[in-house]
C-alpha cells in the first residue's frame, strides 16, 4: 500500500530536518515551516521519506496510508 | 406524525413578533417531543430531509449522527452530544436570537439527537458575553421543561473567535483551553473524554426537532432541491443594527439587501467568508450553488452590505488584524502568516505603503494567502486567506487608489464589528 506524508502543524516547530532529508517532497516556507507534497510517496523515495520522518525532533511528521 | 398544512415561514422563530416562546407557548405550537423509542431511527428521516449543518460548514447532519452512533456501537461506549451555540463570528447574531426566542426548539433537538446517537450526556455551549444574557434565558427554559431524558449541562464559551470550532470546544469542555487540536482522531470517533462526540450547531438541532415532528417532505417544501429548508440569516448594512430573518435557501440576495444600488460590496458568510461587489451580489441567490459560482458560500448565514461611502481596504485591514490576533498561535504558518498579512493590509489601508511598496505588499498578500492555506490544524488560516483574497479582487479599485496615496471613502467610521480584546495570554483561552 502506498503512503503519504502528514505533518501535525501544532507539534511542528520548524526544525527543518525533514526538508534536508527529503528535498524532493518537502520545502521550507519563508518562516522555516515545511511545505509538504501531499501525493503518495513514489517508490524510489520511500527510504528517504522514512528517514525524514525518523529525524523529526518533535515527532511531528508521519507516513500515513494514502487513499 | 402531526399533519401540518402550512409551510410559511418562520418555522423556527416565533410567529408573532419578537416575543420569546416559553414552554407553554412552545407546547401549544409544536406539542411534546416525538421520541422515536430507540437510537438511530431518526437518522434516516434527517438524511431524507437533506438537513445540512447551519454552523458554517454545511456538512450533512445525518452523516455526523451516523458516524457517532456507529463509533459508539462499535466500541460499546456511550456518546456525548454538544449543542454548539458559540456563535463566534462577531457580526453574527442568529444563534443568540434563536436561543433567546425559541430555546425549547433547540432543547428538543438536543434531546432527540441524544436519543438518535444513544448518548448519555448533553451539553449546551454558548457565549456568555453577548448583549443578551442567553445563559439566564436557558436556565429558565430548562426549569420549565418536562420529559427530558438526559439533563442538559450549560457551558460558557470564552469570548474568542475560535472557541466555537469543534475540536476547540471539545478541548475546552474537557478542562483545557478553547484552542483547536489536531485531527485525526475525529471527534465523532474520540471527542470529549474520548467518547464519540456529536457537535451540532443550535440552529441545526432546531431544524432536527421540526423534521422529527413534521417529516422530511414537509421540510423540503421550502428551499432548493439540493439545499432544502429555511435558514436564519444575520443581515447588516453599514454599522446599523443587525436584522435576523428566516428565509428559504435560494432567495435572491437583493431581496434581503434592498439598497444594493448604493452599496460598494457585500460580505457573505462571515469573517472567514467572501467579499463580493454589490453589482455581482445583486445577481446571486442565497444558496451554496449560486454563491459557489462566485467563489462564496452561505457560511454562518451572515450578510453585511458595505455602503458606497466606506472603504473596503480599511474594513478588511481592521478585520484581518482581529483574525491575526485571534490565531491560537499553535501552527507556524498561521502564527507567522496572519500577522504578516495584517501588517501589509494596515500599511496599505493607512497609506504607509504607496507606489512600489504598495504593489509589492499586494503581491505579498496573494503569496501569503496561498502559503497558509491548508497548513493549519484548523481552518483559521484558510478562512482568513479566503477573506483577504476576496478583498484583493473586490476592492481592486480601492487598492489601486491607496497605492497612489488616496482613499475614496467619505465616511471613515468603522463598519464591521470587531471586538476590542484579542487573546494575549493563555488564560484568555480558558
Amino acid at each position: 500500500m502506498s503512503e503519504k506524508l502528514l505533518v501535525n502543524p501544532i507539534e511542528c516547530d520548524g526544525h527543518g530536518a525533514c526538508a534536508e532529508l527529503l528535498p524532493e517532497m518537502i520545502t521550507l516556507d519563508e518562516w522555516g515551516y515545511p511545505v509538504i507534497d501531499g501525493r503518495p510517496v513514489p517508490p524510489g523515495l520511500e527510504r528517504d521519506a522514512r528517514a525524514a520522518v525518523n529525524a523529526c525532533p518533535k515527532l511531528a511528521i508521519h507516513l500515513v496510508p494514502a487513499p | 406524525m402531526t399533519t401540518v398544512t402550512t409551510t410559511e415561514l418562520p418555522r423556527l422563530l416565533p410567529r408573532d413578533g419578537r416575543q420569546p416562546e416559553d414552554y407553554r407557548a412552545h407546547m401549544a405550537r409544536h406539542g411534546a417531543i416525538p421520541y422515536r423509542g430507540g437510537a438511530g431511527s431518526l437518522i434516516g428521516d434527517i438524511q431524507e430531509a437533506g438537513l445540512r449543518g447551519r454552523g458554517g460548514a454545511a456538512f450533512p447532519a445525518h452523516r455526523k449522527l451516523a458516524a457517532v452512533l456507529a463509533a459508539a456501537t462499535k466500541r460499546r461506549v456511550r456518546s456525548v452530544v454538544i449543542a454548539n451555540g458559540a456563535e463566534s463570528e462577531p457580526a453574527s447574531e442568529k444563534d443568540a436570537t434563536l436561543l433567546w426566542l425559541a430555546p425549547h426548539l433547540v432543547l428538543d433537538g438536543l434531546q432527540l439527537a441524544v436519543e438518535a446517537v444513544g448518548a448519555e450526556r448533553a451539553i449546551l455551549y454558548t457565549h456568555a458575553d453577548r448583549a443578551r444574557d442567553v445563559g439566564q434565558r436557558l436556565r429558565v427554559a430548562l426549569g420549565e421543561r418536562r420529559g427530558d431524558r438526559v439533563a442538559v449541562h450549560l457551558a460558557a464559551a470564552p469570548p474568542r473567535f475560535l472557541s466555537g470550532q469543534e475540536t476547540a470546544l471539545t478541548n475546552h469542555l474537557g478542562g483545557g483551553p478553547a484552542i483547536p487540536t489536531f485531527t485525526p482522531p475525529r471527534i465523532t470517533e474520540r471527542g470529549l473524554g474520548s467518547a464519540p462526540t456529536l457537535v451540532q450547531n443550535v440552529e441545526t438541532l432546531a431544524h432536527l426537532a421540526l423534521i422529527a415532528r413534521y417529516g422530511p417532505r414537509w421540510f423540503r417544501q421550502v428551499g432548493t432541491r439540493n439545499e432544502p429548508g429555511s435558514l436564519l440569516v444575520t443581515v447588516r448594512r453599514g454599522d446599523g443594527r443587525p436584522r435576523i430573518v428566516e428565509v428559504p435557501f435560494g432567495v435572491p440576495l437583493a431581496s434581503l439587501l434592498r439598497e444594493l444600488g448604493h452599496d460598494a460590496a457585500v460580505l457573505v458568510g462571515g469573517y472567514h467568508g467572501t467579499w463580493l461587489p454589490a453589482s455581482q451580489a445583486a445577481t446571486i441567490r442565497l444558496d451554496n450553488e449560486s454563491l459557489g459560482g462566485a467563489g462564496a458560500s452561505v457560511g454562518a448565514g451572515l450578510l453585511v452590505a458595505l455602503p458606497g461611502d466606506r472603504c473596503g481596504v480599511v474594513e478588511t485591514a481592521r478585520v484581518v488584524r482581529y483574525l491575526a490576533l485571534e490565531s491560537a498561535g499553535q501552527c507556524g504558518p498561521c502564527l507567522n502568516g496572519l500577522p504578516r498579512m495584517s501588517a501589509a493590509l494596515t500599511a496599505l489601508a493607512t497609506g504607509t505603503a504607496t507606489g512600489r511598496a504598495a504593489a509589492s505588499a499586494r503581491a505579498d498578500l496573494e503569496r501569503w494567502a496561498g502559503l497558509v492555506t491548508g497548513r493549519g490544524a484548523c481552518h483559521h488560516p484558510d478562512g482568513t486567506a479566503r477573506f483577504v483574497r476576496s478583498a484583493l479582487r473586490t476592492f481592486a479599485g480601492e487598492f489601486a487608489a491607496h497605492e497612489r496615496g488616496r482613499c475614496g471613502a467619505a465616511n471613515s467610521a468603522p463598519c464591521l464589528p470587531v471586538p476590542r480584546a484579542a487573546a494575549q495570554a493563555e488564560e484568555d483561552w480558558l
